[in-house]
């Protein structure tokens, strides 16, 4: 109690007061009175801080996890395109600006482990059957010519067989390997019995059927066949579908393949090749998890802004419910500012339970994912540790406008209630 | 302006605990209600006084005043020797505070803390640590013979206990005045007799007593009985409400 000593020396009286712990402890009864309330009152604040925490927490361990899945494709991968065929008047005009040895040219470099040389057969989609007889079914697939290098590059994934070998390209055997998916729709399911399939009524041995590629995204639906077999049988590259090189290189060396290859491959003109490698995932990354990252920090604000009307609500309802014990604490020395004071941490108290519940709930769910996707959960303790006081801030804010209103209730009208 | 800096000095015995000088209340309209006219009312320390009058008279107005739950419109009351009407909220909450302790008809109690946090939290805002809270409101609470209930809840309670509770968390403070409002209102006549007894008590032990009551049989407890009518206190013996009560 605070005393204030009177004037000409008579008896020291006092002014009423409120201790911190006294008001903890009045908060803490009250919200006590209605646990079922109290909880789902917090609610709001719980999904809104837990939705802030565990966006942040995702989109950083995603971020580590994608950062390190497109480094390392970034480092070694480079693909080598015909720009001469870019420059030919004619469309239809056959066009390969690389020379026959391109595929030695470009494994002699330094710290190339694998490349090859592979274009659109026809420049376009073939017809596909897997039997000659009339009424067959004849599929419009894409037939990609590829020598050895290239499958080694391509690092394909064969589920069946094996990929066509130096010797086959050779002697220009009518040897070809199935994306897993064409193997589906022409009703092939195994290398071993060295099914047929005839391309533009050209037959060819199965050999290997390859689910998927790391670096041809088009592998399940594409049908490879040797790049000399390709040109006894469909001809040259067409100006309009050109020829192209993958290399796979060893970590960091793709900038330096990169630029030794159109020298390597055409030394008379190395304008007529160009090579690149992946754009850099960074910037693509950033972009993603901008997005990500924006559109999930506006749903944990609408979480929070929908936490904060509800507890605003429930302190204004508590508030008129409990007008008669306002009274009753103005009546036995509660001053308006205790009666808000009270109002207020309650609020508060509510939020940052809500937020602290909430945070524990994100973190658990990000080690949870983390662990099933066998990820490292990266969780930033300057963001995480001060989330409960965003629930706090919040229960703040939110009891602000009923605690004032409790402050401004009369002793004398409340106690008529 | 503070409540010591208001106060009367020195003190002396002869001050008066309430002393209203033409204090008037009147409740804005349209139409304007005057609730309370110009009253003039001495009451010393240790007085034990009841205020009968019909519904709507002005009794309760007259003991809101008091309390210094509403402010008059017009006038001067002194209270414990301070002058109430110059305080603002904070001298004024002190002031009600520490002279005067309340009993409603309605008994206010919070009903989901036990009798015992009820009582203590008559001190809550009076500086009182807590465990001496709890000491102050455990004697309270055998002093009106309810400390076998001690952690019991108030719905647990029937209304004269409630009551009871309310005496004692209006007590713990150790007011000056207790302003008792109806407090026998809610409550069968064999209960209502024995809460007065407990007021009767309380007021033989030095506190002042101001009660508003219809019941004669309840005014008639008192030594000195008022009578406001039309917002006037028309009648103020000594002697005839009590002979009155006697009788009945």
């Amino acid at each position: 109690m605070t005393r204030v000593r009177r004037a000409r020396g008579a008896d020291p009286v006092s002014v009423t007061s409120l201790s911190l712990r006294d008001l903890l402890s009045e908060a803490l009864a009250g919200l006590s009175q209605r646990p079922a309330r109290t909880v789902l009152t917090m609610l709001g604040t719980v999904l809104g801080v837990g939705s802030f925490v565990a966006v942040l927490g995702l989109t950083a361990t995603a971020t580590g996890q994608v950062s390190s899945a497109f480094s390392e494709q970034t480092a070694t991968q480079v693909t080598i395109a015909d720009a001469g065929a870019s420059v030919s008047a004619e469309p239809d005009a056959t066009v390969n600006s690389f020379p026959a040895d391109a595929d030695a040219r470009i494994q002699g470099l330094n710290g190339v482990l694998a490349a090859g040389l592979s274009w659109p057969v026809g420049g376009g989609p073939q017809d596909v059957t897997a039997s000659l007889r009339p009424g067959a079914s004849v599929a419009q697939l894409a037939v990609a010519a590829a020598t050895p290098g290239y499958l080694d590059a391509a690092a394909l994934d064969m589920t069946d067989g094996a990929p066509f070998t130096a010797f086959c390209d050779q002697h220009a055997m009518t040897v070809a390997i199935l994306g897993a998916a064409v193997a589906r729709q022409l009703g092939i399911t195994s290398a071993a019995g060295a099914p047929a399939v005839f391309i533009d009524d050209v037959a060819f041995t199965v050999v290997g059927i390859a689910a998927a590629s790391v670096r041809d995204p088009a592998t399940a639906t594409t049908v490879y066949i040797p790049a000399t077999t390709a040109r006894t049988y469909f001809g040259e590259p067409l100006a309009y579908a050109p020829a192209s090189m993958l290399a796979h290189t060893s970590v960091g060396a793709a900038d330096q393949v990169a630029d030794e290859a159109p020298l390597a491959l055409r030394p008379d003109a190395p304008d007529l090749i160009s090579a690149t490698h992946p754009p850099s995932a960074s910037p693509v990354r950033a972009d993603v998890l901008a997005s990500l990252n924006a559109v999930f920090v506006v749903l944990a604000a609408i979480s929070l802004v929908v936490g904060a009307v509800s507890i605003a609500n429930t302190t204004l309802v508590a508030v008129l419910e409990r007008t008669p014990e306002i009274g009753l604490r103005r009546a036995i020395g509660a001053r308006s500012r205790h009666v808000a004071a009270q109002f207020l941490t309650e609020s508060a108290a509510i939020g940052t339970l809500g937020g602290l519940i909430g945070t524990a709930m994100a973190v658990t769910t990000v080690v949870i994912v983390a662990l099933a996707r066998h990820w490292t959960a990266v969780l930033d303790p300057a963001l995480t540790l001060p989330a409960p006081l965003i629930g706090t801030l919040t229960g703040l804010l939110a009891g602000t406008y009923p605690a004032l209103r409790a402050a401004q209730v009369a002793p004398l009208d409340a106690l008529r209630r | 302006m503070t409540v010591s800096a208001l106060r009367q000095s020195p003190e002396s015995s002869d001050v008066p605990l309430i002393e209203l000088t033409g204090v008037s209340r009147t409740y804005p309209g349209p139409p304007a209600v005057h609730a309370l006219a110009p009253v003039d009312l001495i009451v010393q320390a240790g007085e034990y006084v009841a205020v009968v009058g019909a519904s709507g008279s002005g009794k309760s107005t007259l003991l809101n005043v008091l309390g210094l739950l509403d402010a008059p419109t017009s006038g001067r009351y002194r209270l414990d020797g301070t002058d109430a009407l110059r305080l603002g909220d904070a001298g004024c909450t002190a002031l009600r505070a520490r002279t005067i302790g309340f009993v409603f008809q309605e008994f206010h109690l919070l009903a989901h803390r036990s009798i015992l946090e009820n009582v203590a939290l008559g001190q809550l805002y009076t500086g009182v640590r807590a465990p001496q809270r709890l000491i102050h409101a455990r004697q309270m609470l055998s002093k009106v013979g309810l400390g076998d209930r001690l952690y019991a809840l108030p719905t647990e309670l029937s209304g004269g206990q409630r009551q009871r509770v309310a005496i004692a968390r209006a007590l713990v403070n150790r007011p000056r005045l207790l302003l008792c409002d109806e407090p026998t209102g809610n409550l069968d006549s064999a209960t209502a007799g024995a809460i007065m007894d407990l007021v009767g008590d309380l007021h033989s032990d030095g506190v002042t007593v101001l009660l508003i009551t219809h019941d004669p049989v309840t005014a008639a407890r008192a030594r000195r009985c008022l009578t406001v009518s039309d917002g006037l206190i028309v009648d103020d013996r000594i002697t005839v409400c009590h002979q009155a009560g006697a009788r009945a």
